[in-house]
């Protein structure tokens, strides 16, 4: 991209509005882009519509008390910030949580970053650019999985399932053999959807070598997760810290290798989400089988009886959108001193900047739906 | 390497003047932290980031905490190396009239936007930053939220802040005045 060369008429710079309600951005956010024609001489975030000062309302709530607003930290991923949130207490607190309610929280989450990664990112961004098709039928599966986390916890959206020391409900009977009947239909979808879109001629051509993010940049601005490992970057916190019970789970961890062009590129992106998808489906089918082991109902640790912590832990989980962490000090009373979020689309948000000059107008769209940024997650 | 270790190395190479203060208490900080002199972070971090020993390669998360007690602010990193697989968390603590310290950028390019954030929400003026804008919050908005004495304004161009409790407003729940 940086050997594009800018005409001599500089003073004919456009400033072009876009956002906040532009449908690419997915959810509220603004860009002021400088264009030159087509190519982008600068692109400035203007992020803050959906802050909530959710780190704020922290200080005022009691430990147990803030985990539903936890949800809206990711309103696409809620089960990771729901688990953020409680293992930043539990190692404040030193509370040990069942194994059962370990396998619960690896089925939830794995549940949950499906439906973000194939329904939401995969699905828009191929809408983005110009693939309608796929996204309705991305959806559908979303709809089977938001109804399986019904049944879970009874909500659809912004879960409130896991509690400080384990979850809140065990799982309905008869629930894992309809999330494992659906587990392999999925894998066919996956394999259908790879037919339809991943390697589809068209859509490689409009992702491959756009918006090239290199190890060292990815590394440099703060780059977790998926958009991490597209880089080229074999790093994931459920491998690295084996949280919770993923030391017990076999899986691989994709990452990018530039297939169709340049490691690091949308494309990249975008197949590692899809290749995510299908790990995340063996982790269901291993979960459901170690569960068993562990009798039912014993989902909560031992709690201490009056939650004031004193001192201060920094907990990491991975996220639908990389590694999420939680940084919670408590003063010995009831609310927490201070909370604060590190998220993956903060991150991400802010190499658009430096990354912007040079490339086309409509790669834009494409780099910020690759990039799979969630509004609340910026601007919490 | 272990953080004590970590800390040793630091406190060898920079004189105790400069890293001090190493925190591991296992009953309250389940992170071990020390402390930096304000001035010293820039090259402090270069120093992690370039030592082979190190080899920080990212800045994890950067927090500003509010101390109107002990009237000080404290700026915390989270650092971490992707290569080595280490973590540490280093703390500065700078006085609450005046909370500057200098910027990380050019070590970093993610603390751009984190220290950006930290400006807006906790109102610390990270020296030499090219960029120090508020982020979440309007231009205009006066005062840091994240400060433990921040005061809501009754309103921010005419739109109110607060408001009125609907129960009070139609007297719903009253017994009904008898005749």
């Amino acid at each position: 991209m940086s050997d594009v060369v800018f005409t001599n008429e500089m003073d004919e710079e456009m400033l072009l509005n876009m956002g906040p309600h532009h449908p690419s951005t997915h959810g509220v956010l603004r860009f002021i882009v400088h264009t030159d024609g087509e190519i982008i001489r600068k692109a400035v975030p203007d992020v803050g519509y959906l802050h909530r000062s959710i780190e704020k309302i922290g200080e005022r709530c009691t430990y147990p008390g803030y985990m539903p607003y936890t949800d809206r930290v990711d309103y696409l991923a809620a089960m990771f910030a729901n688990e953020v949130w409680a293992s930043a207490c539990e190692k404040l607190m030193d509370i040990e949580v069942p194994p059962r309610a370990q396998y619960l929280r690896i089925i939830s989450c794995e549940l949950n970053r499906i439906a973000s990664h194939f329904s939401i990112s995969l699905g828009t961004t191929a809408m983005d650019v110009g693939a309608v098709t796929p996204f309705p039928y991305a959806l559908r599966e979303r709809e089977y999985i938001n109804d399986f986390i019904e049944e879970l916890c009874g909500a659809r959206l912004t879960y409130n399932y896991h509690r400080i020391g384990g979850v809140s409900f065990d799982m309905p009977k008869g629930w894992d053999d309809k999330v494992l009947k659906w587990v392999d239909h999925f894998e066919l979808i996956l394999n259908e959807w790879d037919r339809l879109i991943t390697h589809n001629t068209i859509f490689v051509k409009r992702l491959a070598n756009v918006a090239v993010i290199s190890a060292e940049e990815a590394v440099d601005w703060g780059f977790v997760g998926p958009n991490l490992r597209a880089s080229g970057v074999n790093w994931d916190l459920r491998k690295e810290d084996k949280y919770s019970a993923y030391g017990n789970i076999d899986f691989n961890v994709p990452v990018g290798s530039g297939a169709y062009g340049t490691t690091g590129d949308c494309w990249d992106r975008f197949w590692l989400r899809v290749e995510e998808c299908r790990e995340s489906c063996k982790i269901l089918r291993q979960a459901f089988d170690l569960i068993k082991q562990w009798p039912e109902d014993e989902i909560v640790g031992t709690l201490p009886k009056k939650m004031r912590p004193e001192g201060e832990a920094y907990a990491r989980v991975e996220s639908a959108r990389g590694d999420m962490g939680c940084y919670v000090i408590g003063a010995g009373k009831e609310e927490p001193y201070r909370c604060r979020f590190k998220t993956g689309s903060f991150n991400a948000m802010s190499i658009i900047e430096y990354k912007s000059p040079g490339l086309f107008l409509a790669d834009l769209v494409a780099l910020i739906a690759s990039l799979d940024v969630v509004a609340p997650e910026i601007d919490r | 390497m272990q953080p004590k270790e970590m800390f040793d190395v630091l406190a060898a190479q920079f004189g105790p003047e400069v890293i001090f203060d190493f925190h591991a208490d296992p009953k309250k900080d389940k992170d071990p932290w020390f402390q930096v002199k304000p001035y010293e972070i820039e090259a402090v971090a270069e120093f992690l980031k370039t030592d082979a020993r190190f080899s920080i390669d990212t800045l994890e998360c950067l927090t500003g905490v509010d101390y109107p007690d002990k009237n000080h602010i404290a700026v915390v990193y989270h650092l971490y190396s992707y290569s080595l697989r280490h973590r540490l968390v280093v703390k500065a603590f700078l006085p609450r009239e005046d909370p500057s310290i200098p910027t990380l950028v050019n070590v970093w390019s993610v603390a751009n936007w984190h220290e950006r954030e930290c400006y807006d929400l906790v109102g610390v003026l990270f020296e030499g930053h090219p960029d120090l804008r508020r982020l979440l919050l309007p231009d205009d908005w006066e005062g840091y939220p994240l400060r433990k004495d921040y005061a809501e304004k009754d309103e921010y161009h005419g739109i109110p802040t607060t408001r009125p409790n609907p129960l009070e407003l139609f007297q719903i729940g009253k017994a009904p005045a008898k005749a």
